[in-house]
């Protein structure tokens, strides 16, 4: 985005977090991503849920794959280890380390490139297997780094840059994250940080698997008149289904809500989300209701946003593989290894 | 006809059909003939296919303990009309063989300088049973009962494995018993019993164990320290991970929770196999994968990101029969060029060659300590014919002082006193730098893991100086690796001989049986046994001291042999390829003849570029 690099010092009235951590402290590198692109506001909206959340940085493994999208982990939490993996492949590398360690929190970058293209295999069974993680599409329908090819979620009848219409039907991410089994599964748009840090912060609390969809223009080849992931096209185009708020803590309700238009909801660890209903009817925990939606919605031209599918009783892969609660890579030879006792005793079955 | 007379040394075949109930009835023979005491060897050759296709079980039996194939079959249990032709064909002058004599067979089926036994199976279970499935099944008890009587078998050893077997199924025990006793009967009353193979009680078995090579590797990883398996099924090495899994299921359960100190996931594919290791590995856990050369193929990519990254991993290789789909159920050593130099670029990998279920044991825990020492990829290249085979070997030994070498982290407590952390600092000049695990500061040892090019302190750089740095160090991470991995081991220590063989892996007990077999015909030869890539000096030294080499292997091209020449530049003209790569393992007598052979043409006209002493 820029070439100057950020002052070192900062203003001593700066806020601070609860572990004393200033917003800074949250952010990484300086992106080399293009002036205006939607991504810079994600990682921005990343740095900020991360403050919010008074998590440390270091606690965090972020990981992702190759293209644009993949390289903004660089951008956000500098004190956190990063791996940026092969393409696509993403989803096997975050799984394997969530595996290895059950107590960081595991946050996976993609792009529609990365997830829906080369890595759709990927995308899909991490998510079936319930990894604890969030896992991000920056989603902008277009290859950048390339120079503007289609991407797989490119709509049908969509314009290129160079004038070409996609003939080839689109993936829907948010579809197939809700039929593979996504616990945590919401849609949001670069353009409104209001509405993504809070879906940000409400997924990194969830235990299972979190998949959030974010719409992200593409400012150099996939911004203009035709393009159905502009940032005019979508602010036109979006219907917002709920408006997330997080409490960090249980904090008692100060605004005055309509009765039947909020909705709390207790997290594992105790914090609450506070759900505000825009569309009266829709009920975040029920998924079938939620695909039904989203499919007739998009039959309409509409993108659905805000938090779509949400399951409360969701578990995650250590459960089911019922792993010991300690991380496996903290044990050493007195809780591996069998010895030579028990080799005795393999031998002698076998003589 | 003079029929072949011999005890506790000769080669029983069973020809069947896969599918039919044959595999658990010759295992039973073979085991018979272990608790006699007698060393026996045997080998599954199936097909690719759950039903109806030829297999074959090929039993050596050697007091002195030979293990690899011999060649050549004593007695053919020739139970599938579909292969009757070529089965009869196998069997040496003055063999035998026995059949299901039920139907009469035109007497040009058989050989007349072979001694046919026919028992008539068919006609025996039809009239004993009434169900189709065990008129099937116990046929192959039936035969096991002939060859009891007809080998002079001692008829408690056989009732007591069955007693073992079918422990607290009490009929099927019975029946069991029954079957064996009608074959037994038919033959003591239709001929000589013993024929001229026999089998006397002997003690060449002592304290060995009789084990499978997967299932050994897989064991290996438990005691290696494991915790996160990712593997796609894939012949032949599903039966890795399932030995893993069952191993631990019993060593690895906290006694109080019952929760399990391991993860095992079948991926989606081979590639997310490699992925789930990759992240495993980087994130501080001891990970593998198991696969075959299919798999190896589909992780290219992420081989070379581990080797680019430095992320220790393990990866089994149960090779078979290639290329594309190959041989599946065929055994091969065709995977040592695709392995050694896996992905695109610059890269080279440690390959750890074990020559049984034993060695499978300790180099699979000993992958885990080399790939963290190093901070890379390390493959263990089994074979089909050690990974599906139950082969007799020592004990397997585990030293209770022993410790997993987690190589260079640096912890907590180090980057709080300050000490300098670069991820690719070559500190120690030996190319391996340090490493940190994600988590464990909260203010220093963070980096950026990438498959791009990189300086030092881990940033990203396509600055060709340090790209140039960080390839060279990784060269000198390489060299460092020669001398951490298994030695070499020399066998027939004499150098009296000008000529050398080299071998590695599965081809090692029947290159010992030929070395045997060399000398009683005066031909004396030094063999060294490669255990590890990268080549030792030692391997340098043995081919200097020697005018002509040997390398045997199993595939065509020759790819040990390439290794060698491309890895330790040497003259091509020394290095005789002896090949073997038709899918069925090496036989002792092919080795012989090929190095006779070989070694009476060097004497005729030495190699260009060489003299004859």
């Amino acid at each position: 985005m820029t070439y100057i690099a950020k002052p070192k010092l900062a203003h001593p009235g700066i806020p601070t977090n609860e572990l004393g951590y200033t917003r800074r402290y949250y952010e990484g590198a300086v992106s080399t991503l293009c002036a205006g692109c939607g991504h810079d506001s994600i990682s921005a909206g990343i740095v900020q849920a991360f403050f919010e959340l008074n998590i440390e940085p270091h606690r965090v493994a972020k990981l992702s794959g190759i293209g644009c999208s993949s390289k903004t982990p660089t951008y956000f939490l500098g004190s956190s280890h990063g791996l940026n993996s092969v393409h696509g492949r993403m989803p096997s590398v975050l799984t394997g380390a969530n595996l290895a360690n059950r107590e960081l929190i595991y946050l996976g970058v993609s792009g529609d490139g990365d997830s829906a293209s080369i890595g759709l295999g990927q995308f899909a069974h991490c998510l079936r297997r319930g990894v604890n993680m969030v896992y991000i599409v920056e989603n902008n329908g277009v290859y950048g780094l390339t120079k503007g090819q289609f991407s797989a979620t490119a709509d049908k009848g969509s314009k290129s840059k160079r004038g070409i219409t996609n003939a080839d039907s689109n993936i829907d991410m948010v579809g197939l994250a809700l039929q593979l089994g996504a616990t945590f599964v919401a849609r949001s748009f670069s353009g409104d940080k209001a509405q993504l840090v809070p879906l940000l912060k409400a997924a990194v609390e969830h235990k299972g698997a979190a998949f959030i969809d974010v719409i992200s223009p593409c400012v150099a080849f996939n911004n203009h008149a035709g393009s159905t992931k502009s940032y005019d096209y979508v602010r036109e185009h979006n219907e917002v289904l709920n408006q997330l708020d997080f409490m960090p803590r249980r904090e008692p309700i100060t605004a005055d809500y309509e009765a039947g238009e909020v909705e709390e909801i207790r997290q594992h660890d105790g914090q609450v989300l506070r759900l505000r209903k825009v569309s009266k009817d829709y009920d975040p925990h029920d998924r079938i209701a939620a695909m039904n939606i989203l499919q007739a919605r998009a039959a309409e031209g509409e993108i659905v946003t805000g938090l779509i599918y949400f399951d409360r009783e969701a578990e995650d892969l250590h459960s089911n593989l019922n792993t010991v609660e300690f991380p496996l890579n903290t044990l050493g030879e007195e809780e591996l290894c069998p010895g030579s006792a028990a080799l005795d005793l393999f031998n002698a079955d076998l003589q | 006809m003079k029929n072949i007379a011999a005890v506790n040394d000769f080669v029983v075949k069973f020809a069947n059909v896969n599918g039919s109930g044959s595999a658990s009835a010759n295992a039973l023979f073979a085991r018979a003939v272990l608790r006699m005491g007698v060393s026996a060897s045997p080998r599954n050759i199936f097909p690719s296919n759950i039903q109806g296709l030829p297999t074959w079980y090929e039993v050596r039996i050697s007091e002195r303990g030979w293990q690899g194939r011999r060649g050549g079959v004593d007695l053919m249990v020739a139970m599938n009309p579909q292969t009757w032709d070529e089965d009869v064909a196998e069997i040496e002058p003055g063999g035998y063989l026995l059949y299901d004599s039920t139907k009469d067979l035109l007497p040009t089926k058989f050989r007349d300088d072979v001694q046919s036994i026919g028992i008539p199976l068919t006609r025996i279970c039809n009239e004993a049973y009434t169900d189709a499935r065990q008129r099937q099944l116990f046929k192959n008890i039936i035969y096991v009962g002939a060859l009891g009587a007809l080998l002079d078998l001692d008829p408690q050893v056989i009732a007591a494995l069955i007693g073992e077997q079918f422990k607290g199924k009490e009929a099927l025990m019975q029946s069991n018993v029954k079957a064996l006793a009608m074959g037994r009967d038919y033959a003591l009353s239709h001929f000589d019993c013993p024929i001229g193979l026999q089998i006397q009680k002997s003690d060449s078995v002592g304290e060995k164990i009789f084990l499978e090579g997967n299932s050994a590797a897989a064991l290996g990883a438990v005691y290696g320290g494991a915790t996160v398996a990712a593997w796609y099924p894939i012949t032949p090495s599903s039966s890795l991970a399932e030995a893993f899994e069952r191993h631990c299921k019993t060593y690895r359960h906290d006694s109080d929770s019952g929760r399990a100190r391991y993860a095992i996931l079948q991926a989606e594919d081979e590639l997310a196999s490699i992925g789930m290791v990759i992240g495993a590995a980087w994130n501080g856990a001891r990970a593998f994968t198991a696969t075959s050369g299919p798999g190896i193929s589909l992780m290219q990519e992420f081989i070379g990101f581990a080797y680019f990254a430095e992320i220790p991993s393990v990866i089994f290789d149960v090779q078979r029969g290639g290329p594309s789909t190959g041989m599946p159920t065929r055994t091969q050593q065709s995977d040592i060029t695709l392995c050694a130099y896996a992905s695109h670029g610059d890269t080279k990998h440690v390959l750890l060659f074990p020559e049984d279920p034993k060695e499978a044991f300790e180099m699979s825990a000993t992958a885990f300590d080399l790939a963290d020492r190093l901070q890379t990829p390390v493959f263990v290249m089994l074979e089909l014919d050690i990974g599906m085979n139950e082969r007799l070997c020592d004990p397997l030994e585990w030293d209770d002082s022993r410790r997993f070498d987690r190589g260079k982290v640096m912890t907590h407590e180090m980057l709080e006193r300050g000490d300098e952390f670069g991820r690719y600092l070559d500190v120690d000049v030996d190319g391996i730098p340090y490493r940190t695990y994600p988590g464990t500061h909260p203010q220093h040892g963070s980096y950026f893991t990438r498959g791009t090019t990189k300086d030092r302190y881990a940033k990203y750089s396509e600055a060709g100086p340090d790209y140039v740095d960080n390839m060279q160090r990784l060269l000198r991470k390489f060299e460092t690796a020669k001398n951490l991995v298994p030695e070499p081991i020399l066998h027939m220590d004499t150098h009296a001989s000008q000529f050398g063989v080299i071998f590695f892996g599965s081809t090692a007990p029947a290159m010992y049986e030929a070395i045997d077999a060399l000398e009683v015909r005066g031909l004396e030869v030094d063999a060294l046994r490669i255990r590890a890539f990268p080549f030792s000096d030692a391997v340098t030294e043995f081919v200097a001291e020697h005018d002509q080499i040997f390398v045997v292997e199993q595939n065509r091209d020759a790819q040990l042999r390439m290794l060698l020449i491309n890895e330790c530049g040497f003259n091509p003209t020394k290095l005789v390829a002896v090949l073997h790569y038709d899918g069925t393992p090496i036989t002792a007598r092919f080795i012989v003849h090929e190095i006779s052979e070989g070694i009476a043409a060097l004497n005729e006209a030495p190699l260009r570029g060489t003299a004859a002493k």
